[in-house]
């Protein structure tokens, strides 16, 4: 394994602290990254989280029409409720918090000991569960949350600065969920510093299909195609789940090791695809966003838009991760 | 028992998580993400610093201290589950601690799993281990067996509980997401809860 790290125990602390030497607009205190200005009076505050490895998701979309805070844990490892409640407390402006929780059982029973524990704040929160490699039932642990979490995070970041109140912030994050789907396939797996070496092995023939984020098998494992084959293969499992339809959003996501050549050629695939079902991209996102370390491979993430979701979208946005309009 | 009996335990559930570390890395690399055997063991090594540092007087306090840092400093869902575990039977243990007692007590602990968790047996979880171990003590103490002998038999309960999860296919929690890939493969979690009681069984000489 080579990793540009210091030790395998330090990994997220230094990052964090690249984080904060980095950019001036964030705060970081108590494994916690807020905006340096604080919150504003009056404005919902948006509060996610999750294990580190993500980047840029979450700690990067913390700013001007996004996050208020979020909450990194270890690798791949939910934060702790003390990390969710510090943040919900500070990020209050007297309007309440939004909890925004990817659907993972440690990511969920985390928030929710915290969001139990904040009594003296009102706080919401909505579940993101995606990803359409999961059935939802009985069987599983329900769906997982992946790259919608961005778009909810973006389109509930815009209506909080606009300054809407906490049940139709909340509403309008569950609906984003609602309208959105994604699926990942992955070419290798990912090394976690603790671990040394590849979560799985993955011979060059093969693919995994069907992935999360954290380095886990998929669903199912099939040939290494063309980025036409692959393509095709995340957007039926889309379109079979969701039909497309009418204007989307379209974000393809590199895993973390995927060059952006790569994933401009699957968006020429994905955009074709979309075409050929009717439907039309009207707003578009490539690059590594919702990552797994130094995973090779791509997910792609549709949202069905409408003009309040479309005019959410395109508000402005000022974070290490994303940043338009301002 | 007293506390020393307590803090024992999580001094040997220390030892033995730590030793065994990887290889509970590697069952969570197979069905999950590779990180159990790092968190519990980050965790219990927490654990050991609390109780070192203001030692307990009573055994609700041990595991009340042991419960709460857990959920404090793993996080993941292992943190908050076995957490709720030791919280449960820190509320629900009556001094001085007989082995009926702690039998009860476990069970709530258990029953306080199942909720948060929403897992039950066959779900391929630390549940898997964990039930199996409680009712092991129930029987001990209809018996009336010793506590010695009890803890022993609680201890290959969990251990075979944790073996039984092979071939089932995981309904919650991470490996769920692998549906029938997820068969074959001992659960992490359920190896870690049969490791717990591996450390009880170990302090009662």
């Amino acid at each position: 394994m080579k990793k540009l790290i210091n030790t395998a125990d330090s990994v997220v602390e230094d990052a964090l602290n690249g984080m904060a030497a980095a950019h001036p607009s964030l705060l970081v205190r108590d494994r916690v990254v807020y905006r340096a200005e604080g919150p504003r009076a009056g404005k919902v505050g948006l509060v996610s989280g999750g294990g580190s490895g993500h980047e840029p998701l979450h700690v990067g979309f913390v700013g001007y029409g996004m996050l208020d805070a979020a909450c990194p844990g270890e690798i791949f490892t939910s934060p702790v409720p003390d990390q969710i409640i510090d943040a919900t407390r500070a990020v209050d402006g007297g309007a309440g918090v939004l909890h925004i929780v990817k659907n993972y059982t440690g990511d969920v029973l985390n928030f929710e000991m915290a969001a139990e524990l904040v009594e003296d704040v009102r706080v919401a929160s909505v579940l993101i569960d995606d990803d359409v490699a999961v059935q939802d039932s009985l069987y599983t642990a329900g769906r997982r949350g992946t790259g919608a979490t961005l778009f909810v995070e973006k389109m509930a970041g815009a209506l909080a600065e606009a300054g809407a109140p906490l049940d139709q912030v909340a509403l309008v994050a569950g609906e984003v969920d609602e309208r959105s789907r994604s699926f990942g396939i992955a070419l290798t797996s990912c090394t976690t510093p603790h671990a040394g070496k590849p979560t799985f092995d993955l011979p060059d023939s093969d693919v995994e299909l069907g992935i999360g984020i954290h380095g886990e098998p998929g669903r199912a494992r099939g040939p290494m195609v063309s980025a036409r084959e692959l393509a095709g293969a995340a957007m039926e499992a889309i379109h079979g789940d969701l039909p497309l339809r009418g204007d989307l959003l379209v974000m393809v996501n590199g895993m973390g090791s995927t060059p952006l050549m790569e994933l401009y050629i699957v968006f020429a695939e994905v955009a074709a695809f979309v075409k050929g079902k009717g439907a039309r991209v009207a707003r578009s996102l490539v690059g590594n966003y919702v990552t797994s370390l130094d995973m090779q491979g791509f997910s792609v993430s549709v949202c069905l838009l409408d003009d309040t979701l479309t005019r959410l979208w395109d508000a402005p946005v000022e974070t290490p991760g994303l940043r338009w309009g301002r | 028992m007293e506390a020393d009996v307590f803090v024992a335990w999580f001094e040997a559930a220390a030892r033995m998580v730590h030793d065994e570390r990887d290889r509970l890395t590697r069952l969570d690399a197979a069905i999950g993400d590779a990180d159990h055997g790092t968190n519990l063991d980050r965790g219990l090594t927490e654990v050991r610093a609390a109780l070192d540092g203001s030692p307990p007087e009573t055994p609700g306090q041990v595991l009340a201290t042991a419960g709460a840092t857990l959920i404090r400093r793993v996080g993941g869902a292992s943190g908050p589950l076995y957490g709720s575990v030791f919280r449960q039977m820190a509320k629900s243990l009556e001094s001085p601690v007989t082995l009926a007692g702690f039998a009860a007590a476990f069970e709530d602990g258990v029953v306080a799993l199942e909720r948060l968790g929403k897992a039950v047996p066959g779900d391929k979880t630390m549940v898997d281990a964990l039930t199996p171990a409680s009712r092991a003590l129930a029987l001990a103490v209809r018996d009336g067996v010793g506590v010695r002998e009890a803890f022993r038999q609680a201890a290959r309960a969990a251990e075979e509980g944790a073996k039984a999860t092979i071939p089932m296919q995981a309904r919650k929690g991470r490996a769920s997401y692998l549906g029938e890939r997820s068969v074959g493969h001992e659960d992490p979690g359920a190896a870690s809860a049969a490791l717990f009681m591996a450390a009880l069984a170990s302090v009662v000489a």
